[in-house]
């Protein structure tokens, strides 16, 4: 959340030409403006990870961009990133796919949760080259055919969100939670994991959701939706 | 986070090969580590993902036990067939960590290599950690130190190893195989972790480049007995004040048989071999139960020691112990 608090500060560099603001979208405005700053020789914002690093002197001694092959709901990308590019800032920053919520960066929030081959995942804490041959699922990916997931229906149904930041994430989360528990998954509130199905209660719904914090609170509907398609 | 080559192996050698060039480190799931890289705590010239390496299989073994593949994930392992009908313990104590896209990604390797979660360690803005920069001193030792351990500390580093499924391992005595330019070595789970003494920054016993390739589960007479308890500032996705991994052989409601480990207390997960045996002989659900429960508290806390904020932890650990060891006797999922 470092590109929007710089630009409250004054700019120090030149504003975008009117007639090409006009045409820009707040995040390719916010791009453009973070190129901007680094010509300053202020710290690069996070977004400046997908341009090539320089070539410094002794070349071979330096991680270059290298082929990284996603495949990302459905559609296969031919990308070059450093090995350090996380999936998250791939999803994002290379394929523009900014459903998926960059929250803390660091595994504590679960608003980067994507799938991998059904699974899923926080997209902060791993690398996208880690995930070549395997098919990511992101919020955009839910409703492919642009009709709503029973899931999706009910938590627009039951409110299930305030600011919505963090609604990819649990739009992710509670779809994979919802085929762990066809698959018979045990959670940590499983009364004992030696039985084959857990039974869906509220305890387990909130059990298994834990991983994705709501600052607005909207818990309780979020609750509601699950239940909902859950059961 | 600074930039790294990446290596990706095929196989177990591979990754052994590839470790042998300078700073160079495993990744499985990456959850610690990318972590530590972003925030600088740590760094690397080069990381190998073991991804593709294989080592993700759970197999029965010939002894009767389990061997879990090291790059099997968290997730999968708790919801392994044979680990929830045969190490329920195990299970429970993996449910109880992190949260499920955590468990997704990370791997049984790499739970048992985590870092400290110690605050002070996880961020370079403070210059005081020996774990960190050894020789700098220890932050935590006058500073917060509410999450910190009572037991087989140093004056060099008070952290503690922030595990749930090692706590577990340890009470199941698992047997950690790790491969390196030696061959294969096999290391019973409570040696593998070190106390800090004046080296904290080494965690393990673990050589530069060897790799954990699996975890030997011996046949476990627990399964029918056992009770995970982790006590947390909030009931879910936090790491543990203090945890208790119980398991009991009963026959006839006997005790013939127990393991107990405690998390969130030292560096390693907490076990006294042969404290146990005071449990021995005495019949669950009895008064005589509780009082020997007291008395293995008695041995696994001898010595603890508590500072600022965390003196709370040695009679948290004593009252944990006796309830998993209660919930235990109750039979695994208690008595529904």
């Amino acid at each position: 959340m470092k590109k929007p608090r710089k630009l409250e500060a004054e700019p120090p560099w030149p504003a975008p030409p009117a007639a090409a603001h006009a045409r820009l979208s707040r995040r390719e405005f916010l791009q453009s403006t973070a190129v901007a700053v680094s010509a300053t020789g202020l710290p690069l914002a996070p977004v400046l990870l997908r341009a090539s690093a320089p070539a410094p002197a002794g070349a071979d001694a330096f991680p270059e961009p290298v082929p990284v092959v996603l495949e990302v709901n459905g559609r296969r990308h031919e990308l070059r990133l450093e090995p350090r590019v996380t999936l998250l800032d791939a999803l994002r920053e290379s394929l523009g796919l900014t459903g998926t919520k960059k929250g803390c960066d660091h595994g504590q929030c679960g608003a980067c949760t994507v799938l991998a081959d059904g699974r899923r995942i926080n997209a902060c804490l791993t690398l996208a080259i880690m995930h070549e041959n395997e098919a990511i699922t992101t919020v955009e990916g839910l409703a492919p055919d642009g009709r709503l997931s029973p899931l999706q229906a009910a938590f627009i149904a039951c409110d299930a969100f305030q600011c919505g930041y963090c609604t990819p994430g649990q739009l992710c989360s509670a779809t994979a939670l919802l085929a762990e528990l066809r698959a018979g998954q045990a959670s940590a509130v499983s009364p004992d994991v030696r039985r084959p199905r857990p039974v869906v209660t509220e305890a387990e719904l909130r059990e298994r959701m834990s991983g994705n914090l709501c600052r607005c609170g909207a818990y309780p509907n979020i609750l509601a939706a699950l239940r909902k398609v859950a059961g | 986070m600074q930039p790294f080559f990446y290596d990706r192996a095929g196989d177990p050698d591979q990754a052994l090969e590839f470790a042998r060039q300078p700073d160079s480190h495993f990744i499985g799931g990456g959850t610690n580590l990318i972590d530590l890289l972003k925030n600088e705590v740590q760094s690397a010239a080069r990381v190998i993902d073991l991804n593709r390496a294989g080592l993700a299989a759970i197999v029965p073994a010939p002894d009767g036990g389990l061997d879990l593949g090291a790059l099997a994930r968290n997730g999968d392992t708790a919801n392994h067939a044979l680990v929830r009908r045969d190490f329920p313990l195990l299970s429970q104590a993996l449910l109880s960590g992190a949260s499920a896209q955590l468990r997704n990604m990370a791997t049984n390797g790499g739970n048992l290599l985590q870092r400290t979660r110690c605050h002070y360690f996880n961020d370079p803005g403070f210059t005081q950690c020996n774990k960190r920069v050894p020789g700098s001193g220890c932050a935590a030792l006058e500073g917060f130190n509410r999450m910190h351990a009572i037991l087989g500390v140093s004056e060099a580093c008070i952290a503690t190893h922030p595990s749930d499924m090692c706590v577990a391992l340890a009470a199941l005595d698992a047997v950690v195989v790790a491969h390196g330019a030696q061959g294969e070595r096999r290391i019973p789970m409570r040696e593998f972790h070190r106390l800090p003494g004046d080296q904290p920054h080494l965690d393990t016993v673990l050589a530069p480049g060897e790799l954990i390739t699996g975890i030997h589960l011996p046949p476990s007479p627990f399964a029918g007995h056992s009770h995970y308890l982790k006590v947390r500032d909030r009931s879910s996705y936090a790491f543990a004040l203090v945890s208790v991994a119980a398991g009991l052989a009963l026959r006839g409601g006997v005790v013939v048989g127990a393991g107990v480990a405690l998390g969130g207390v030292a560096a390693k997960p907490w076990r006294i071999p042969g404290a146990e045996a005071c449990l021995l002989g005495t019949r669950v659900d009895t008064a005589q139960f509780d009082r020997a429960a007291d008395a293995l508290a008695d041995r696994l806390l001898a010595g603890a020691r508590g500072f600022k904020d965390n003196q709370f932890k040695v009679a948290l650990a004593r009252r944990s112990i006796l309830r998993a060891l209660q919930l235990a006797g109750q039979g695994t999922g208690g008595s529904e």
